[in-house]
């Protein structure tokens, strides 16, 4: 019975191929993604991305861990000091990414990490390297705003730009207020494909509202 | 009992549980015992690992059994798999890791060479340095011009690197030399290069030690390339104070290709109106300028780029005859230039074909007429009258192939090789009231190879080894010119050095009479240390380049000349220090002296000062959408010399010299960016305003002397400060955001 029982077992997730999920990695991942909603430091992006790496290197099926690694470590780029790094943080940022898409589809979350990555390329020396990064980087935005309608994070990331950009040049507070206002509204209503979806950017989008007010 | 069974069992399994758990720990260190904070640690498809803290240090625990493999990485270290055998007792692990040798980390060849790209890491000057420099209104030479190695030559075009004459600077567009970068001008006036920077992406301004890839130039190489695909279809028109401009850009929709043209129509004629001109000119300047490319990705990688550009060029302008007193030289040129260039690169894994191949065609039609004062032809049929009316057609055409393999080893390292042939056809016609039509010309086939090792040793030890052999079929003759440099990390900064031997045919006046002579040569040493940060360079650079076979033009045209350059420069770029604000000031020192043409022994040439200084200054002040940039320059006077022929002693002597007042140059500009609230904005305007000479200090060049050394005449630039005024519109794309992100 018991081994009739496991045959089955084994069936089933042969059948469910890439699909299949083990408790062990649904737990892992919930556990992961729940720490993210409080992760501000370097040394926490860095540690959970290495965690994340190390579920999506392990399961080796699974495109999600890949997109969190990707996203914990174009993070670390933006929560840290030392920019003569940042290519190749967010080169391997990428090399995550493009795992995540290939066992996955490109999806809006992959964009907006996308957006993300080019936004920290540009970073390094804005002046040279706008008219290449900062065009894909809002290419990105749109295309994830356009693949979900319904997803915060591009509203929220494009308030963000809004917010650093002066006001003689159409941003600042007043403009980036009304972005972060729509995303706060989204993330009210933003229902995650599972428990371990993408659910991030609430909190900063909370944060960034305060600085608004 | 059952009771008791089920807490024996829970107490079983609680330390089941804690005997399948192993503790394991260590640190990650760098080769020389330095701490890796960050390092992953895992335990090969498993879910267990750790990550290492601030001291390197790790731990975790894990239930796997037996022989295991941990994946180590960190950014700026190879991957490193150690396999480990896991037991019941905790494990100790201790783990060095190994440096990646990667562009990010890696030293820098830099002896001789300045990188000045968008995409290059270490920019010294991009695209955008150049448009904000003030005093070099948008010419990639004048902003050269502020970078140590460079002289402050007016009076004569071309720039002038380390005791080189202008002929001694090539140009490369996309790997191919540029046969007429600059417009023909006339004596005593600069003219400023043919092309815009924004048709390029990188720029490198080699003063010595450049690469085995290139030759024919003895002292100094300024290699361009052009740009890839651009962003976004744009069109863009200008109006300005010397002219009107439009162009436009089409980028396919799936991005793959693109194509665009452009349209320049400069006249002079406004601003000379305002600004006083002297010498009289009685053809304004005027330029027309037509330029098409397009560009096709042939792969992920690879890149076919054509640019074509076409310009006619016409002006005269008539001058007092030293000479005479009462007469004038009226002087004309008409000018049509074409230059075309096609080029493809291709990668195929480790390989890389770069293939490239342009054309080019410059006529002179030249026109000189001895006038009096109502403006009509005087004929003296006495000397030195009878030579001073005349006229000459020069034309000059360049195709060229050449194709470069590269091989890369191992990391950084690389092979490459390749070849160039150049067919180079050179026309001259000449009259005057004594000589009747005169045609010289000559053909040269010119060949190349060469080839090239990058070599890292080690993530602070690189090495580039290259040579190249030439030969020329008007020379008959074949050199080789060995190419040697090295870059070693030295705490924050890092040492090059830099060997090599450079060849150039004489040039092409005398070329056309040529008997027999050889290459000119020279030979480069180089060192220099260099500190260089995100937002700061500093570097101090000392050369020594010793010339040999120079053409001399007395009393035979031979390859006999010779002579020697050398000093100290010093470079500094801050971003930091004051917020907001970009400068940088170079310093050159020059020693040398030379023995070439006419001169009757060796002495200091008379375009090189002795000290030459650059600041340049810029700050955008985003409140007011604007920019302010200043630049001043220095240099020390420069020798001049009366050089004249003795009849007596048939020699030639220095009737008279001197040293001119010393350089000085304060010029400003402002770009304005009006108002662009609205976020999507479609346009993107910019005004330009700039000044040079602000204060109109008196230049004196060098001096200009009467056949009969009676009259010394200063050479000054046409006119003192001189104004620019102009707004440049972009559509269909939002650029705002570029102007922002420039001050960040």
């Amino acid at each position: 019975m018991q081994r009739l029982l496991f045959l089955f077992s084994a069936a089933f997730l042969i059948a469910g191929g890439s699909y299949a999920q083990s408790a062990k990695y649904l737990d892992a991942m919930k556990q992961n993604v729940a720490q993210l909603d409080t992760a501000h430091s370097l040394a926490s992006f860095l540690e959970l991305g290495n965690k994340f790496e190390r579920i999506g290197e392990a399961e080796k099926t699974q495109g999600l861990p890949y997109y969190y690694a990707a996203y914990c470590t174009v993070m670390t780029t933006f929560v840290g000091a030392d920019k003569s790094k940042t290519d190749e943080i967010a080169g391997k940022a990428e090399e995550f990414l493009g795992k995540a898409e290939s066992l996955d589809k490109p999806s809006s979350e992959t964009n907006v990490i996308r957006s993300m990555i080019a936004t920290s390329h540009m970073m390094v020396d804005p002046q040279n390297r706008y008219m290449q990064y900062g065009a894909a980087s809002s290419e990105a935005l749109q295309k994830a705003e356009q693949m979900d309608s319904t997803n915060p994070r591009p509203v929220y990331l494009e308030g963000q730009a809004k917010f650093y950009t002066p006001e003689a040049y159409g941003g600042g507070k007043a403009v980036a207020k009304p972005l972060f206002d729509k995303a706060m509204a989204m993330f009210a209503t933003f229902k995650p494909a599972s428990d371990i979806a993408p659910r991030w950017g609430k909190h900063a989008t909370e944060y960034f509202l305060s600085m608004c007010n | 009992m059952g009771r008791l069974i089920i807490m024996f069992l829970l107490l079983f399994l609680i330390c089941l549980d804690g005997w399948g758990q192993v503790h394991i720990s260590g640190q990650i260190i760098n080769k020389k015992k330095k701490p890796v904070p960050g390092a992953s640690i895992t335990l090969k498809d498993s879910y267990d690992g750790a990550t290492a803290d601030s001291t390197g240090h790790f731990s975790f625990t894990t239930t796997e059994k037996g022989k295991q493999m941990l994946v180590i990485t960190a950014i700026g270290f190879k991957d490193l798999d150690q396999s480990v055998t896991i037991n019941a007792a905790p494990l100790t692990q201790d783990i060095m890791l190994q440096e990646n040798v990667s562009e990010l980390n890696a030293v820098v060849i830099t002896a001789g060479s300045f990188a000045a790209g968008d995409k290059q890491r270490g920019t010294v000057l991009s695209t955008m340095d150049i448009y904000t420099t003030a005093g070099a209104d948008a010419d990639i030479t004048s902003a050269v011009k502020t970078l140590p190695g460079a002289q402050q030559i007016g009076e004569q075009t071309g720039l002038f690197v380390r005791g080189g004459t202008a002929e001694e600077t090539k140009v490369f567009i996309d790997g191919t030399l540029v046969n007429n970068y600059f417009y023909t001008g006339t004596q005593d006036i600069a003219s400023r290069g043919r092309f815009s920077p924004a048709l390029f992406q990188g720029t490198i301004f080699s003063s010595g030690g450049y690469s085995a890839l290139y030759g024919q130039a003895l002292s100094s190489a300024l290699i361009l390339e052009s740009n890839d695909l651009p962003e976004r279809t744009q069109g863009n028109i200008g109006i300005s104070s010397v002219g009107l401009s439009a162009g436009y850009d089409h980028l396919a929709a799936d991005k793959k290709s693109s194509w665009g043209v452009d349209y320049n129509y400069t006249n002079l004629w406004p601003s000379f109106q305002v600004i006083k001109q002297d010498p009289d000119y009685f053809t304004v300047p005027v330029v027309q300028t037509l330029e098409g490319n397009f560009r096709i990705k042939t792969s992920g990688s690879g890149i076919l780029k054509f640019y074509g550009y076409y310009s006619g060029e016409r002006f005269g302008l008539r001058r007092p005859d030293i000479d005479s007193g009462l007469l004038n030289n009226a002087f004309s040129l008409k000018n049509g230039d074409f230059y075309g260039n096609l080029s493809w690169k291709q990668k195929w894994g480790r390989w890389k074909l770069t293939l490239a191949g342009s054309y080019s065609n410059n006529l002179d039609n030249i026109n000189n007429e001895l006038e009096n004062q109502e403006d009509i032809k005087q004929l003296i049929p006495e000397y030195p009258y009878d030579s001073k009316s005349f006229t000459v057609r020069n034309l000059a055409q360049l195709g060229q192939g050449k194709g470069i393999l590269e091989y890369k080893i191992h990391g950084l390292s690389a092979v490459r090789f390749g070849g160039e042939f150049q067919h180079d056809v050179y026309n001259s016609q000449f009259q005057n009231d004594t000589i009747p039509h005169v045609t010289n010309g000559f053909t040269d086939n010119f060949a190349a190879a060469f080839a090239e090792a990058d070599i890292y040793v080690t993530n602070a030890l690189a090495l580039k080894l290259g040579g190249r052999a030439e030969h020329s079929s008007l020379l008959n003759k074949t050199d080789v010119a060995p190419r040697l440099s090295a870059a070693y990390k030295i705490g924050p900064g890092q040492v090059s050095l830099a060997y090599g031997l450079f060849y150039q045919k004489p040039d092409d006046n005398y070329l056309l009479f040529n008997n027999g002579m050889g290459y000119q040569k020279a030979a480069h040493y180089i060192a220099n240390y260099q500190i260089m940060t995100l937002e700061r360079t500093f570097r101090v650079e000392g050369f020594y380049k010793k010339y040999n076979y120079l053409t001399k033009t007395f009393p035979d045209t031979t390859g006999t000349g010779f002579g020697y350059a050398k000093g100290i420069e010093v470079f500094w770029r801050d971003k930091k220090t004051f917020k907001g604000i970009d400068y940088w000031v170079s310093y050159s020192y020059l020693d040398t002296k030379r023995n070439y043409l006419n001169f009757p022994y060796e002495m200091e040439p008379n375009f090189a000062a002795k000290h030459t200084l650059s600041l340049v200054f810029k700050k955008f002040v985003t409140d007011w959408k604007t920019g302010f940039n200043a630049s001043y320059s220095f240099a020390t006077g420069r020798p001049y010399y009366d050089i004249s022929y003795d009849y007596s002693k048939s020699n030639y002597y220095i009737a008279d010299k001197g040293r001119t007042i010393d350089y000085n140059n304060l010029s400003l500009s402002v770009n304005y960016i009006p108002s662009l609230s609205k976020p999507k904005s479609k346009r993107f305007t910019v005004w330009v305003l700039s000044v040079n000479n602000v204060f109109n200090i008196k230049q004196v060049y060098g001096y200009n002397y009467s056949f009969n050394n009676a009259i010394k005449e200063p050479i000054e630039p046409p006119s003192g400060r001189f104004l620019f005024i102009g707004c440049f519109i972009s559509f269909g794309v939002d650029r705002s955001q570029d102007a922002i992100n420039n001050n960040l």
